[in-house]
């Protein structure tokens, strides 16, 4: 079970970029579409708040790769 | 003090807490409730899901800013104590609710109107992001360890009765303005909206009045008295590696798929009611106010429940059980309202309006419409819009386009009943997955620094990936118009990637002591 939990830190630390990426590729897409100031706010606030979210993502995969969640930890005396 | 407080105080503390904690889950979601009235008064737009969307940006905002409000409040709590800052969130958000209903409409004050609101939306938004982090540890620091998940479920009740609240407190104003219903509804939409806002002050008057007579937590007391309180709770929870690594697996493997299905089963579904299905409005809200009262006692059924099996699995198994079913669900929403295989009354056919307005996509060409209200042998009666292209150029002229929309659906008894069902089996998946998420956040983080750290996961959870979400579907249903359900993938995407982390990383056991 460890050993997943580790190589799937893998795929965490990919979907962060991945998500923006993905994110970034719509919202030009629809910015595109119907450039009106409405959809520039739109797509800019969520690109702005999925940014931090999804580095948070990898920060879960780097730990989750590096075994960090092999074992959580059980008292505040381990934190 | 460090053991569990007795019977009696423990259901003093709860009463305390849930009033105050419904009551700004109350104040936060009038505003949603009221969306396309807040919009006509302080977002005028000729297009009307240009100005829904930009109330649900309102709306959004007001989620937004919740994991700020987390940071600042949470910060506070593990500095001064729990009771004193959600004495103070809830005199934010009682004085920002009370303030949008003084605000006067973009017709008066123009630009100053849409302004005001946003703003006082963020102070709503940032004074929940630290009410309810308090409310949990406040009371899950006073219950004993075999009975956390059951004492906190209480809390977690609150936010669906302030959405409960909020309906009726609508639906009754809505009603009540005048003898007529029709002039009531008139004079509701033109001022009367304002005044569930102005309830909200005697509400969170009384709410302050409770909770002044309130104990600071006696977890959080003794650590004060020990001189252990942490310096700088934000540098503790954030910039330890240890603490972070539980903050990221609560948000990822928990909080984000609760906080989808709460918002799909609540707040979307009704959205989707409303909007895609175009029923009545008191039918949707009514629809709505059965399910969750049928389905709220079950927070306290799976709170309690996982004091004995733990916390995780049933979290889990109301995400699976929502990423399963979502699809049928609101594709029986659907069929449950289209006029096809109904028989139409024909006699009782009634005009209500005939006119011919300039067409929106050619301004040479016209369009005639006709509005009729067409009973059914079941008793439903549905508002059909009958629009008839009148080309001007005579080439297309024998070309007539018509098309038909149902709008005001007034359901049949059978398919209403159906509709609560499917309602409850939504709410029942939120009650999955957020009765035991209280005590599970809890038991994650010490006593120091609690209150800031299980508040900004949840507030990102809920705010961010939960608050977003009637929006972004709305949106995809804009992008992807020809899937009506096309809405849906969000949350199914986000509560499958926390289902798949939530399974294989957190683990199950029961803290059996949160007072370290």
């Amino acid at each position: 079970m460890n050993q997943l939990k580790r190589w799937l830190g893998i795929v965490w630390i990919i979907l962060g970029p991945v998500t923006i990426y993905y994110l970034i590729k719509t919202a030009a897409e629809e910015i595109n579409k119907k450039p009106v100031l409405d959809t520039k706010i739109q797509w800019a606030v969520f690109i702005i708040i999925f940014i931090p979210i999804a580095i948070g993502m990898v920060i879960f995969g780097y730990y989750a790769l590096k075994g960090e969640y092999d074992r959580l930890p059980e008292n505040s005396k381990e934190i | 003090m460090t053991k569990a407080s007795s019977s009696k105080t423990i259901w003093q503390v709860i009463a305390a807490s849930s009033v105050g904690t419904l009551i700004e889950w109350y104040d936060f979601y009038i505003f949603g409730s009221l969306a396309t009235v807040i919009a006509s008064q302080f977002f005028p737009k000729t297009n009307p899901t240009a100005a829904l969307l930009s109330t649900l940006a309102t709306f959004a905002a007001g989620f937004i800013v919740r994991p700020f409000g987390a940071l600042v409040f949470g910060r506070l709590g593990d500095l001064i104590g729990r009771k004193y800052t959600f004495l103070l969130t809830l005199i934010l958000m009682g004085g920002s609710t009370f303030a949008i209903g003084l605000v006067p409409g973009y017709a008066t004050i123009g630009f100053a109107a849409p302004l005001l609101v946003l703003l006082l939306r963020l102070l709503q938004g940032l004074a929940l992001g630290g009410e309810y982090g308090g409310a949990a540890t406040y009371v899950a620091e006073h219950a004993p360890a075999n009975k956390r998940g059951y004492y906190t479920s209480w809390i977690q009740t609150t936010a669906t009765l302030g959405l409960f609240l909020s309906l009726g407190v609508i639906l009754i104003t809505r009603h009540y303005l005048a003898p007529d219903l029709n002039t009531s509804i008139q004079r509701f939409n033109d001022w009367g909206w304002r005044i569930p806002f102005w309830v909200s002050i005697l509400l969170v008057g009384v709410s302050i009045y409770i909770r002044l007579r309130m104990n600071e937590s006696p977890l959080f007391a003794k650590l004060k008295t020990e001189g252990k309180t942490s310096v700088n709770p934000l540098k503790e929870s954030f910039g330890n590696k240890t603490n972070l690594k539980m903050v990221l697996l609560a948000l990822f493997g928990a909080t984000m798929g609760q906080g989808v299905v709460w918002y799909t089963g609540q707040f979307y579904a009704q959205s989707f009611l409303e909007n895609v299905c175009n029923i009545d409005f008191d039918q949707s809200r009514t629809i709505l106010i059965w399910g969750i009262l049928l389905a709220t006692p079950f927070f306290v059924v799976f709170g309690g429940w996982s004091d004995k099996i733990g916390r995780k699995w049933i979290m889990l198994i109301g995400m699976l059980l929502a990423i399963c079913t979502y699809q049928p669900i609101f594709k029986q929403f659907i069929a449950l309202t289209e006029p096809g295989g109904k028989t139409e009354l024909t006699e009782h056919r009634k005009l209500l309006e005939q006119k011919t307005v300039v067409s929106d996509k050619n301004p040479a060409d016209s369009v005639r419409l006709v509005t009729s209200e067409v009973r059914y042998s079941d008793g439903a009666v549905f508002k059909e819009i009958k629009a008839d292209t009148l080309f001007a150029n005579a080439a297309l002229a024998g070309a007539a386009h018509t098309s038909i929309k149902y709008k005001d659906k007034k359901l049949d008894t059978a398919s209403y009943r159906k509709l609560v069902a499917l309602i409850f089996v939504l709410i029942l998946y939120v009650t999955m997955v957020y009765g035991p998420i209280a005590a599970f956040l809890v038991e994650l983080f010490p006593t120091r620094i609690r209150y800031t750290s299980m508040s900004l996961p949840y507030h990102i959870g809920n705010g961010v990936f939960g608050g977003l979400t009637p929006f972004i579907a709305t949106l995809l249903t804009t992008i992807y118009v020809t899937d009506k359900l096309s809405g849906l993938w969000y949350t199914i995407i986000v509560a499958a990637v926390c289902l798949f982390i939530g399974a294989i990383y957190i683990s199950n056991r029961i803290d059996p002591d949160v007072n370290d």
